[in-house]
């Protein structure tokens, strides 16, 4: 970025073209890359030898793949807050709970007051118990519970500034898995919520419609081991969390995030409500979180309070910062590439390396030395993450400007 | 007292400010006014309640006692946003720009106040988004235009020169489409050839923009040359008021910034 004349600059492309263009090409891409995993893993893996389907059952199951996009919605979902508004926040997990049980009780039979159940467009056979909801409403449901829990747990916490306001929603993040533990009326406590009805791939409609006489399987409710239709649904979920983080960031909000993340007072006096589109930030991240939260229940047909643990929210922060801040893409690469390292890669690796040594090493036991040794080298070697936001590879690859200027004339 | 007839609207209107921290009196029964169209100076020796007196007029704090009035808006404890989006745009006396976005960016942030988006017009893209976003690219290049460094709109803010940087606080601030201008040391860091290039700046800016300016500077032939009235405060105190030859002759003002003369003895 060296001082260019007035008529370099013209014929410059824009920069924002040039973010739209890098993300067409990365939109692309990744769904290139979606519809080639599903491509392959219907049609191609099962004409392979036993050999090579072994080796995927075990390195690559397509029901690793599936928990990794739940992680990528709740860090998509988590960058809007830390790397779009810059707000520390290490409880997220409490609104992957929120999101849970909003599933676990608006999918199953556990509420069983409603005796006779209450359905809509539900793909779960009739005559239980409970409310029955078709998922893709649950999902709205979640993500607007969450958002509005976000709104009330930012509402106190806001005013607090960086570390406190870290620590502050790091008490939430334990004290909301705690509620879900212990309400053992509204939760069921430590047994949980299990199963949950079966979803169906379909917006719209129950599991058979009758035309003419004829019954019609418009859309097949999908067991816990249709792993594939349920990749496709958690594939829309997250490019749907994607689009909407893009979308956000080009606007009028993204901007006041984004000077609210650069100077917050120099924000407020330019217009910006803090208070607001911090909470905004928030809300918006919390219905992801709330999301995700569905979506993992659904994964698991299950809801338990004990899977929504201090970690998560760790995790999360880790696949935010591995990827890099504030570009989603980076993000969604670190979110798959952590959980899987997480879920599969390091159980197995721990299995082959005990097979050919002999030796008896508990891996996993080992996943946050291995975290941290790595967000330790990240923070030496790459601080802006593996693929950082322009604006942010700017701050810490390139000589600033104003630093030297400021060597020169002093401060005042 | 003052220079300009007291028929002239006001801008902007501080009535008989105190500002209190715990014991100590920062502003004391200030009343401090602003006439439209005009540019008007506040000094003083460091110390002197300058800055507090400005972050009580932007909303950082809260007077303790008396009111600030914008237009016949009463402004007094709101807080800042909104202050800013009733009209009352300033600068930073060490810059404060947003580093990472680009000038145009930087411009477009301050026009929060102006737009109304909300956020599922813009996740849907409606066409009010689309041309809220285009008329808004549009009124960022202008100012930058006006300002002289429109060239620059794609620029990241931390890029720009020390020049630049203290235009484009300029041009943003006039984002806000301001009644009132507030300039916070405008030429610090500026040599002598840029101070008188800026009086010009500041000229242009009232009349083409049409709003009022104050200054606060250190840089007594800027403010001598460019105020209308200037106002000096010495320790939370206005002690003078008046046009640039009045305060240039009041005994008080010179004392307050190089000390009594040793002939009148040290007691008061």
């Amino acid at each position: 970025m060296s001082v260019s004349t007035p008529d370099v600059v013209a014929t410059e492309p824009r920069k924002s073209d040039l973010v739209a263009n890098h993300n067409r090409r990365w939109a692309i891409g990744f769904a290139i890359a979606a519809v080639a995993v599903w491509l392959f893993y219907t049609f191609v893996l099962p004409h392979l030898g036993t050999t090579v389907n072994t080796g995927f059952r075990q390195w690559m199951p397509l029901n690793s793949i599936n928990e990794a996009l739940v992680w990528v919605i709740c860090a998509v979902g988590l960058n809007i807050v830390v790397g779009y508004a810059g707000l520390l926040d290490l409880g997220f997990v409490a609104f992957w709970a929120i999101g849970g049980y909003t599933a676990g009780w608006f999918m199953s039979t556990f509420i069983q007051a409603i005796q006779n159940g209450f359905y809509f467009l539900s793909a779960a056979p009739p005559g239980q118990p409970g409310i029955h909801l078709n998922w893709w409403i649950v999902l709205v449901l979640a993500g607007c519970i969450c958002a509005g829990a976000g709104i009330l747990i930012g509402a106190p916490t806001l005013r607090l500034k960086s570390d406190y306001l870290a620590l502050v929603t790091l008490g939430f993040g334990e004290i909301i898995p705690q509620i879900f533990l212990n309400a053992e009326t509204f939760t069921n406590g430590a047994k949980g919520i299990a199963p949950l009805d079966n979803v169906s791939a379909l917006p719209f409609g129950p599991a058979t419609i009758t035309v003419a006489g004829a019954k019609l399987a418009i859309s097949k409710p999908l067991g816990p081991f249709d792993v594939t239709t349920k990749y496709v649904l958690f594939v829309i979920v997250a490019s749907f969390c994607v689009f909407v983080s893009l979308r956000i960031r080009e606007g009028r909000l993204g901007r006041a995030w984004l000077a609210i993340r650069e100077d917050e007072l120099a924000a407020s006096m330019m217009g910006v409500p803090l208070m607001r589109t911090k909470l905004a930030a928030y809300a918006v991240g919390a219905f992801m979180g709330g999301l995700g939260g569905v979506v993992y229940a659904v994964h698991n047909n299950s809801v338990f309070p004990d899977r929504f643990n201090f970690a998560i929210s760790i995790i999360l922060l880790a696949m935010v910062v591995l990827g890099g801040m504030g570009n989603v893409w980076g993000v969604m690469i670190g979110a798959l590439g952590i959980a899987w390292f997480n879920s599969t890669g390091l159980p197995q690796f721990g299995d082959s390396f005990n097979q050919q040594f002999g030796t008896e090493i508990n891996f996993p036991s080992y996943n946050f030395l291995i975290f941290g040794a790595i967000l330790v080298l990240m923070m030496l070697f790459r601080r802006e993450g593996l693929f950082p936001e322009t604006r942010t590879r700017q701050v810490l690859q390139e000589a600033e400007r104003s630093d030297d200027e400021e060597l020169d004339g002093g401060e005042a | 007292m003052s220079t300009i007839a007291e028929t002239t609207t006001l801008a902007l209107n501080a009535d008989d400010i105190t500002v209190r921290f715990g014991g100590l009196v920062a502003v004391k029964n200030v009343s401090f006014t602003i006439p439209e169209k005009s540019i008007v100076s506040l000094i003083g020796p460091n110390g002197a309640g300058k800055t507090t007196f400005f972050n009580v007029l932007t909303g950082l704090y809260r007077p303790t006692t008396g009111s600030v009035t914008l237009g016949d808006l009463d402004i007094t404890g709101q807080s800042p946003h909104k202050i800013a989006g009733l009209g009352l745009g300033r600068t930073f006396q060490n810059i404060r720009l947003f580093g990472l976005m680009t000038a145009a960016e930087n411009v477009m942030v301050a026009q929060h106040s102006h737009t109304t988006s909300n956020i599922l017009q813009i996740v849907g893209r409606t066409r009010h988004q689309r041309r809220e976003e285009k008329e808004g690219r549009a009124f960022a290049q202008e100012m930058l235009d006006f300002v002289g460094i429109g060239r620059h709109a794609d620029e990241y803010a931390r890029n720009l020169s020390y020049g630049d940087q203290r235009r484009l606080e300029v041009a943003r601030a006039l984002a806000l489409k301001p009644k009132v201008l507030l300039l916070d040391e405008p030429t610090a860091g500026m040599n002598p050839q840029e101070s008188a290039t800026f009086v010009d700046f500041v000229r242009r800016v009232r009349d083409e923009r049409h709003l009022s300016i104050l200054l606060i500077e250190h840089d007594m032939s800027v403010v001598m040359r460019v105020s209308e009235r200037i106002t000096v405060l010495d320790q939370g105190e206005k002690i003078a008021e008046g046009g640039a030859d009045d305060i240039r002759n009041n005994q008080r003002v010179v004392e307050a910034y190089l000390g009594k003369t040793g002939t009148e003895g040290s007691a008061r």
